[in-house]
């Protein structure tokens, strides 16, 4: 299937709250979970959302991966069930759990069916709390993510972001890949599993999500005994990261046809005073519709690419504003000096009245069509709570677009927008270069 | 400029969609100009899904312009007679809303998602550009060298893209699936204004298309509105059945070596021409569907319990069956081998597995499990409008009726064991498959 466009590969965090629409409620389970909540029981399931913040950034240091590998592990037998056993027993009841490791947390995103979800809750609660690591498990499990990261060594998008993080991120865990190295991940042990486990899943970084066909007390009920034995705390989760960009092209020579760049600058955290009009600026730049200035300058009018974005990142642990475009050999000189350029009149001319009013426009009206289904919202809902951005944001999302002025994104572009610090990381056999 | 109707309205959320089954919330009828129409009504949300399906894709184009469908796909985004050159993205956008478009083999279809009340201007914007784009040559230059580059980044750039289209080319001996649906790069290279005029003009029209409304509408407003925009344009006389090159007998099996130096992970993958649902007659792909999750989804299917738990071979073994087709379709395996296993013993031990399969049948337990995941997916698929509107979509421009749509659940739910294994012998047939070895360049192997 042929998009027209592919989806902009970052989410930015903006993207996650959610709208007016939705009635969350805030639920504290009688052992003292909270977890937000939204009823719905149209549809006899519920989306349950996990989130623990610390990911693979909690990595001890020389074990790099084990956070990754513990994730990949979970449901891979746990309590009385072996690997193959366990994954019948989630396959009768028909529910489903994915895991996800990341940079900044270890995510569960689970769907129960009503007719059955103490049973599958009951499962889940296997996996999280007495997982077996058996040594086989661990091995077949290491052979894929080993051979997940071969095939990254070799694909142009992975090698361009593995080279900007090392130059931006010093000796912070954002500096690596959070699966870790060929050679970490060979090395690592089932001991170092367990105490990935142990550092990773506790109840003092945990965020919950719940959206469908149950109630508040059956939730508080749930979720004692879902996540009741996690431990109370989990391992620290390091300082921030001192980014460092300046400006320049690294190219990394690699032999294929189309030439893949990734770029960026320091950004603002989630929490910066001008977060809004830096998110706005960035959506007229290159956030992603068709009617951004990079797509203008870049795809419509050159024809250079098939896309070009741009996507503040603010970390939990470090803030940067990044971009990617990808352009045949001959071309791709072009496409960069049309970016720099488009960075450097943005930084100096700031926005047009029509600009803001059109992004204004979209940004708003485009928040309901966020809350397409129940796994979404829970998605969403733990995004807000580990970003501390409250229960009562929702109404209040759309004001603070609307509150943003021209005077504050000619701010912004005068104090965010650094031209001259803006580093391009290129892949392949650019001309030009 | 509008503001969202959604803004600080507190709607109640858990509204509940009305029907309690996905049929119920289906309403089909046909336009007086032969448009067909889908609507599925989804109170929860204020939004609506508004697509529209054509029946023609990459497979339809004429031999040597490959690639004309998606980039007509591409150019109906340029100028018409009433819009200019991105207006009509610019005014989605202008709406709170998002939009884009997708082409395949069998299909071309264009869509947006967005705020409910905003239906009726995005019916006059889609009906527009069925009839009435106006290209400039520059248009063309700028477009051609776009789609060029998502074939660099899609397809140049990946080697399993490339291997991909590979093993395609050779299974289809004689019809259009062997063609990528974007094209050849030669071919995509000299396509021009009249290859892309000369598509246009002969797929679209309303009564080569299919109007899918997905979300918070009523069906009698749904009519009133396509009755406006869409009813007033006439139908296309000229459009005829599409008569494809079918297959001639596969006599000869297949095996091809592709070698790239960009492979890190080498695999072998193997594809058997097989049967797609056909209307009325869609029990054969429904025991394909089921024999797919059998021998390969998963921790608990035969070909993983084999390959990588019990023989060790593998780091990955999937089978992928894809029924929604207009005509023959294929059945895919695919085997990684672990470290030190070679391609030829992984695929050694896949084809000693497949014919113990055919030796030990289904086990009762594991169709039973299938079946409760497929009962459950029911239940799931109420929660997602888009996949809904998609799934009529992708069916009616493959041949495929309502009724076919609506009887696939229960088609499914018949299944027995037998008839997966009967399935099983009848398209694994070596005759009609190509075996692909994706490996490192020579070079690198040493």
């Amino acid at each position: 299937m042929m998009k027209r466009v592919l989806a902009a590969a970052f989410a930015c965090v903006l993207a996650l709250p959610a709208w007016a629409g939705v009635q969350i409620r805030e639920v504290t389970s009688p052992g003292g979970i909270t977890a937000w909540l939204v009823e719905d029981h149209s549809i006899p399931f519920m989306a349950l959302e996990l989130r623990f913040r610390g990911g693979t950034s909690l990595d001890a240091p020389g074990k790099r991966g084990a956070t990754y590998l513990m994730t990949g592990l979970l449901e891979e037998g746990a309590g009385d069930l072996d690997a193959r056993a366990y994954a019948r027993a989630l396959e009768s009841l028909a529910a489903s759990v994915d895991y996800d490791a990341s940079d900044d947390d270890v995510s569960v995103s689970a769907r129960f069916l009503t007719e059955n979800r103490d049973e599958a809750a009951a499962l889940l609660r296997k996996a999280l709390a007495e997982p077996r690591f058996d040594e086989d498990a661990i091995e077949r499990v290491r052979q894929q993510v080993l051979s997940g990261l071969r095939s990254d060594l070799a694909d142009p998008n992975d090698i361009a972001s593995a080279a900007f993080s090392a130059m931006a991120y010093g000796d912070h865990p954002y500096a690596t890949d959070g699966k870790g190295t060929l050679d970490s991940v060979a090395a690592l042990t089932r001991d170092d599993l367990v105490a990935a486990h142990r550092g990773a899943l506790a109840r003092d970084r945990m965020f919950v999500g719940a959206v469908g066909d149950i109630t508040a007390e059956e939730l508080g009920a749930l979720l004692d005994k879902l996540l009741g034995d996690l431990p109370e705390t989990g391992a620290p989760i390091p300082g921030p990261a001192d980014v460092v960009i300046e400006g320049g092209v690294t190219v990394v020579p690699f032999d294929t046809p189309q030439s893949v760049a990734m770029f960026g600058q320091v950004g603002y955290p989630r929490d910066h005073p001008d977060f809004f009009p830096a998110f706005v600026l960035n959506h007229i730049l290159g956030g992603g519709g068709f009617e951004s200035r990079l797509m203008t300058e870049v795809r419509e009018k050159r024809g250079l690419t098939y896309g070009v974005y741009s996507y503040l990142l603010p970390k939990d642990l470090a803030a940067v504003y990044m971009g990617s475009v990808a352009s045949a050999s001959d071309r791709i000189a072009e496409a960069v000096e049309v970016i720099r350029a488009e960075w450097a009149r943005m930084a100096s001319d700031g926005v047009t009245p029509a600009e803001l009013d059109a992004a204004k426009t979209f940004l708003t009206g485009e928040y309901p069509l966020r809350f397409d289904g129940h796994g979404r919202i829970a998605s969403i809902m733990t995004a807000m709570q580990m970003q501390d951005l409250g229960i009562n944001y929702i109404a209040t999302r759309n004001d603070k677009v609307e509150a943003v002025t021209l005077d504050d994104v000619a701010r912004v572009a005068a104090d965010l927008m650094k031209p001259d610090n803006l580093h391009f990381v290129i892949v392949g056999q650019p001309a030009g270069f | 400029m509008l503001r969202s109707l959604a803004l600080g309205t507190a709607l109640i959320w858990g509204s509940a969609l009305s029907a309690q089954t996905i049929d119920d919330a289906v309403t089909t009828f046909q336009l007086g100009n032969g448009m067909d129409v889908v609507v599925i009504e989804d109170r929860r949300v204020p939004v609506v899904q508004h697509m529209v399906w054509y029946r023609a894709g990459s497979a339809d184009e004429p031999v040597g312009e490959s690639g004309v469908s998606h980039f007509l796909e591409h150019l109906l985004f340029k100028a018409t007679e009433n819009l200019e050159a991105g207006e009509l993205s610019a005014t989605v956008a202008a709406n709170g809303g998002r939009d884009n478009a997708f082409t395949s083999w069998d299909y071309t279809a264009y869509f947006q998602r967005v705020a409910a009340d905003r239906l009726g201007l995005m019916m006059q914007m889609e009906a527009d550009r069925m009839v009435n784009i106006r290209l400039t040559e520059r248009d063309i230059v700028t477009e051609r060298n776009v789609i060029i580059e998502e074939r660099n980044q899609r397809t140049e750039n990946n080697p399993r893209a490339l291997f991909s289209e590979q093993m395609n080319a050779a299974q289809f001996l004689n019809h259009r699936y062997g063609v990528p649906i974007i094209g050849w790069m030669h071919e995509m290279e000299t396509l021009d204004m009249d290859d892309v005029m000369s598509f246009y003009r002969t797929h679209y029209a309303p009564n080569n298309a299919i109007l899918i409304v997905a979300g918070d509408v009523d069906p009698e407003e749904v009519r009133r509105l396509a009755n406006i925009h869409y009813g007033a344009i006439p139908a296309n006389p000229d459009i005829a059945p599409r008569v494809r090159s079918t297959e001639p007998p596969q006599t000869a099996e297949r095996r091809l070596i592709f070698r790239d130096a960009r492979v890190a992970q080498p695999y072998v993958q193997r594809s058997y021409l097989a049967p797609e649902r056909d209307p009325g007659a869609q029990e054969k792909a429904a025991a394909l569907t089921i024999l797919a999750e059998v021998l390969g989804s998963g921790t608990t299917s035969y070909l993983v319990d084999k390959l990588q738990f019990e023989a060790q071979v593998a780091v990955f073994a999937g089978a992928f069956y894809r029924g929604v087709s207009l005509d023959d379709t294929t059945f895919d395996f695919v085997v990684v081998p672990a470290p030190g296993v070679t391609l030829q013993e992984a695929e050694d031990a896949m084809d000693a597995a497949l014919a113990q399969f055919l030796i030990d049948g289904v086990d009762a337990d594991q169709l039973d499990r299938i079946k409760m995941q497929l009962r459950a997916s029911e239940i799931y698929a109420r929660d997602n409008a888009e996949g809904l509107a998609s799934r009529y979509g992708s069916a009616l421009t493959s041949g495929l009726t309502v009724k076919d749509v609506q009887a696939w659940p229960g088609v499914l739910q018949a299944v027995t064991a037998e008839d997966v294994v009967e399935a099983a012998r009848a398209v694994l047939r070596r005759e009609a498959s190509v075996t692909g070895w994706l490996m490192q360049a020579e070079e690198a192997m040493q």
